[in-house]
């Protein structure tokens, strides 16, 4: 027992801490999942198919299997890989059409890139020779490339038994939902009246690649009691859970670790086929197997993201009051269904009413089967389609309105003091102030200097002519009520949990369900159990990934590690305060009335006696003395379901400047201000934000998946799919508005995805201000200086890829386009 | 990365290189920097049976003047060359150039003696060499041979360079005083040049009294936009002149179509890097 001193530790939830993981992930210490050596293990390299669409003849691996080293070469049906359904968790629809995914293709291959056959060898090197040797009889079948092809009578289908293209459609409607009026009425009304106008606008959406850091990797051990798969995912929990139901495993029989992963953007949330495959292989061979993809193949099969069609419309009054909104979107799943893909859209259902009061909407979206590499949820998954569809569309009414475009979003935004107000999307946001974080953005950027500026390069007939562009941005996430999760037919909860052990020395373990890939979780988790339970930031350990010690959680996406995860963590710590609480009374020789918690210690109300908590857990481990009736154990366990997501927002101003003699975008200057509710770890917060910012601003200016006439993937290196270093970007000025969300009691909002979603429209908007001087209306994404060239001097004002060669540039890891290799020469 | 498996040889002299160049036979490849070597046996667009290395041959590496030539080692790296005070004295438009070369992890292992006999139309430094009438030294078993400029890219990712020969110098004239300019146009700072300009001047007195420019990316070797430099020399320096002289950029070239640029766009952009880069290089 000791005397309660006032030493109490500073507040750990607000303070700027250094990531206490970057120590072994930046020296490279940790062990990713490729560095796991376990003996005898034996290594894959999978045979993929190079045509889009075509049917599978023989394969002969004879010669494969002589290359020394190599312990077998199978086919898909040698393994049952063919027989395998990859789980697809979200039948948007009673009616949604769904291909058998398996995990090797058997008899038809259905994207470029498609596994048709596994080689196994002992070292990398020689599975990777023998995979080059197996000769596959492929014959060709038509490539299905285009949704709007894909979707008309006679068009070639690619999966024939399914009978059409479309995968599923998806309504909302608000006047049938009765959270609004009928959009299509308010269209056709506005239509008719003298004083409404309905614009129309198609924007392209295009596919991208998430290029997570770590290339995916999965090693697994079937020679224990428990079949161990570690794996680089963010999703250990659905993934053991998945494995279990597609392939008919005992679930108590596999335990999956995901190690320190780097880096996924969604990219990671899958039941990869390759992690089955390599599942299959050592339960056959009863020996550890790992498989490790190169870049390329991650850029080949990896699931992408993106790619819609959206076609919107907005009945608006002439002095800027929006009457209705009407979209229709073409989403592109690729080849099959992936973990969430059908439902990524519809993600986005929600969001493209934003920020705004807008009476009616529909919403109508059609999924649509091509033979590309399919597509599922990348950084934002649905909410940055719908952002930049609504972002660009203001700017595009204020425009043909003649309206300021800031003032037009004024006109219709939800007002600080309507919250909680619920949306025609049917969702309360609870908490937000759009005027604060405008208003100082506003500032921060010099709105109107900037204007002036751009008045004088317009006048001066500069080269390089200024444009500004806005984005009042707000998302949904802290995915999810599990209740809502429910009524949109996804295939689990939304909860998670926490467990907090007590260890005798008074340290604490905290065990996770979310599993971090990059994002700081140990270093802000530490901050709020140091907090909760009153103990240093340094006595508190945060433990993830291994479904054995974590072994219920739901994992990291959609922006809910902290909005969902980290108030189960609180939750635990309550119940932790609440369980020693009677044996520190006892200790104390007080009545349990009597004693009150602060700051890490049980004291006796008026008087200077008092016992720490981590005191309580050395006298619970003892178990020497403590009361009647209750059990010696201070840890406990809680479950969080969210009852409703969280809506961080914020404005983005960006300004760019457009060289009209050679089309270059350079962005000029980048300010964005954004509430994201209470933030535990500013410094983590405007990471977040500033690779947020990196990867919208990269959609925007750099990054395009394309696909050639035969349905190759053009961008099949990192020298084709452009992405942007620092060189490229400029210095963000961020800054932070709080209004903390009433519905968790941290007062937090998710940050993850907020750059990504907010920044991609600010830039085109910013893009087209500077050019529509010319007579540009439109430049599809990426804003190439190709395209942005091409569109001040074409006469329709419009660039897309429609006008560009279908060739990669330049060419595969080279600088030129020519696909030839010298002979001899230095290199 | 898992090439596909090769034999691999460290020689210490150019005689040792070209001795075993010539043992290797056809499928003989010489590694460099590997700059770009590295990703061809990534991704195995090339298959080597012998990979000669010519990095353990001292006398290959460093700058050097001899009477009024530069004379830069093969194997001096891109990063030596941007830090080297004769180059950046007597032939900065190398110098200049160099610096846009990839990164700087590249930098430090990428050679320019590799760069050039790579020939890659989108390298940053065969439009340079051409522009500087470079002169290059090749070694054989028949001893040593010069080759120039204009003589030593023959087409895309080919030079004068025989299958058993090695570059092993690159000689400069000295341009000494002369203002020097590389201007590069790609989208993201490590892409390879959709189009660049190499352009270098000397000027006296207010008047443009010579003029050395060359085109990358513009054909399947480097260009000399002789048209410009002709309609240069001896005019007055302005704007106005240098960007008149600069609409004959184009001409003489026969640039390639991809999904970052059209050939007419590249010739647009032709001529107004080359206005851009005479004026700062005049500047």
């Amino acid at each position: 027992m000791t005397t309660v001193e006032n030493n109490a530790p500073a507040q750990e939830i607000g303070r700027d801490r250094r990531r206490k993981e970057d120590r072994r992930l930046i020296t490279g210490r940790t062990r990713w999942t490729d560095n796991q050596a376990l003996t005898g293990l034996l290594h894959l390299s999978i045979v993929r198919s190079p045509f889009a669409h075509a049917e599978i003849g023989s394969i002969d691996t004879s010669a494969a299997k002589q290359i020394p080293g190599v312990v077998a070469v199978y086919t898909a049906s040698d393994i049952g890989a063919d027989a395998v359904q990859l789980p697809c968790a979200w039948p948007i629809t009673k009616d949604m059409k769904s291909p058998q995914r398996p995990a090797l293709a058997g008899s038809r291959v259905n994207f470029a890139g498609e596994g048709v056959a596994v080689v196994v060898a002992r070292s990398a090197a020689a599975a990777k020779d023998a995979a080059e040797l197996v000769e596959v009889d492929y014959t060709e079948l038509e490539p299905v490339l285009d949704m709007e092809e894909a979707l008309k009578e006679g068009a070639t289908l690619v999966h024939p038994e399914l009978g059409t293209n479309e995968n599923a459609q998806w309504v909302f409607d608000s006047g049938e939902a009765g959270s609004g009026g009928s959009a299509t009425e308010a269209l056709s009304a506005a239509e008719k009246a003298d004083d409404q106008v309905v614009i129309t606008r198609r924007f392209r959406q295009q596919r991208l690649v998430p290029v997570f850091m770590e290339p995916r990797s999965t090693v697994v051990d079937p020679s224990g009691e428990q079949l161990v798969m570690w794996s680089s995912t963010q999703v250990p929990h659905i993934l053991k859970t998945m494995l279990a139901l597609t392939l008919g495993l005992p679930e108590h029989k596999i335990r999956v670790i995901a190690p320190d992963v780097g880096g996924g953007f969604g990219g990671k949330i899958a039941v990869a086929p390759e992690e089955v495959v390599t599942l299959l292989v050592a339960q056959k061979l009863g020996k550890p197997v790992k498989w490790t993809e190169t870049r390329s193949e991650s850029l080949l099969t990896a699931h992408h993201g993106r790619d819609q069609i959206q076609d919107i419309s907005m009945a608006v009054t002439k002095d800027g009051i929006i009457k209705g909104l009407d979209v229709k979107l073409l989403a592109d799943m690729g080849a099959y269904l992936g973990l969430v893909g059908p439902g990524v859209p519809i993600l986005g259902a929600f969001m493209f009413n934003a920020i705004y009061k807008i009476p009616a909407y529909r919403f109508d979206c059609t999924n649509v089967f091509t033979t590309k590499t399919l597509t599922d949820a990348y950084r934002g998954a649905g909410r940055p389609e719908a952002t930049f569809g609504i972002e660009r569309m203001m700017d595009e009414v204020a425009v043909e309105l003649g309206l300021e475009p800031m003032e037009f979003r004024k006109k219709n935004w939800i007002k600080h003091e309507e919250f909680p107000f619920t949306t025609v999307s049917t969702l309360t946001y609870d908490t937000g102030n759009y005027e604060a974080a405008t208003d100082q953005a506003m500032q921060m950027f010099d709105y109107d200097g900037l204007r002036r500026e751009q008045e004088e390069r317009r006048k001066r007939g500069d080269v390089k002519q200024l444009g500004l562009g806005i984005s009042t941005f707000t998302e949904m996430c802290g995915l999810a009520p599990s209740r809502v999760l429910g009524s949109l037919d996804y295939g689990a909860g939304g909860w998670e949990t926490a467990s907090i052990r007590m260890l005798p020395t008074g340290k604490a373990e905290v065990v996770v369900g979310v599993s971090p890939h990059g994002q700081g979780h140990e270093t802000a988790f530490s901050q709020i159990i140091a907090d909760k339970l009153g103990v240093p930031f340094e006595d508190v350990e945060i433990l993830h990934g291994d479904t054995q010690s974590s072994y219920r959680g739901l994992d990291t996406y959609g922006s809910r590690s902290l909005a969902v995860g980290g108030i189960a963590m609180v939750k635990a710590a309550e119940k932790v305060v609440a369980k020693a609480k009677p044996i520190a009374a006892h200790m104390l020789e007080a009545s349990e009335d009597d004693i009150e918690f602060t700051a890490g210690k049980f004291s006796v109300k008026g008087t200077d006696k008092g016992v720490g908590i981590q005191d309580v857990a050395l006298a619970v481990f003892a178990a020497h003395d403590y009361p009647e009736g209750i059990e010696p154990d201070i840890d406990a366990h809680a479950t969080f379901d969210p009852e409703n997501f969280s809506y961080p927002h914020g404005t983005h101003l960006c300004a760019v400047e457009v060289d009209t003699e050679t089309g270059f975008v350079q962005l000029h200057k980048y300010v964005c201000v954004d509430d994201v509710g209470t933030v535990i770890n500013p410094l983590i917060v405007e990471g977040q934000i500033h690779g947020g910012l990196a990867q919208g601003i990269a959609q925007a200016l750099f990054e395009e998946a394309p696909y050639d006439e035969s349905g190759t993937l053009l961008s099949g290196t990192l020298v084709d799919y452009t992405l942007p270093s620092a060189a490229d970007l400029i210095n963000f000025d961020t800054a932070n508005t709080s209004t903390p969300s009433t519905t968790n009691p941290l007062g937090v909002k998710g940050v993850g995805e907020a750059g990504t979603i907010a920044s991609t429209p600010a830039v085109v908007n910013a893009v087209l201000d500077a050019v529509r001087q010319y007579g540009v209306s439109d430049i599809d994404m990426p804003t190439t200086p190709f395209r942005v060239w091409t569109a001040i001097n074409s006469a329709k004002g419009t660039a897309g890829r429609a006008d560009e060669a279908d060739v990669a540039s330049p060419g595969a890891g080279l600088g030129s386009t020519a696909k030839d290799m010298p002979e001899g020469g230095n290199l | 990365m898992i090439p596909a498996s090769f034999d691999y040889v460290r020689p210490t002299s150019v005689a040792e290189a070209v001795q075993a160049l010539a043992d290797g036979g056809d499928d003989a490849k010489i590694l460099a920097g590997g700059q770009s070597f590295i990703p061809v046996l990534r991704l195995r667009m090339g298959d080597p049976s012998l990979v000669v290395d010519l990095g353990g041959i001292a006398e290959l590496r460093g700058v050097r003047e001899e009477g009024d030539k530069i004379v830069v080692g093969a194997m001096t790296t891109h990063h030596d060359v941007t830090r080297d005070d004769l180059l950046n004295q007597h032939v900065k438009l190398i110098s200049e150039a160099t610096k846009t070369v990839a990164d700087f992890q590249v930098r430090h292992r990428g050679t320019l003696g590799g760069a050039l006999a790579h020939a890659d139309p989108a390298g940053d430094l065969a439009a340079p060499a051409l522009a500087l009438d470079a002169e290059f030294v090749i070694a054989g078993a028949n001893g040593e041979r010069t080759v120039a400029a204009g003589d030593f890219f023959e087409d895309y990712f080919t030079t004068a360079i025989g299958p058993q020969e090695i570059l092993t110098a690159i000689r400069f004239p000295k341009y000494t005083g002369w203002g020097a300019r590389y201007e590069k146009f790609n989208r993201v700072a490590q892409a390879w040049s959709i189009v660049a300009v190499a352009a270098t001047v000397k000027v006296e007195g207010g008047t443009i009294t010579d003029a050395r420019i060359g085109l990358t990316n513009m054909a399947g070797t480097p260009v000399r936009a002789r048209g410009v430099e002709s309609a240069l020399v001896g005019q007055t320096m302005s704007e106005e002149t240098v960007r008149a002289a600069a609409q004959a950029a184009a001409e003489g070239t026969s640039p390639t179509s991809d999904a970052d640029a059209g050939s007419d766009y590249r010739e647009h952009l032709a001529k107004v890097l080359t206005g851009r880069a005479v004026l700062a290089a005049a500047g």
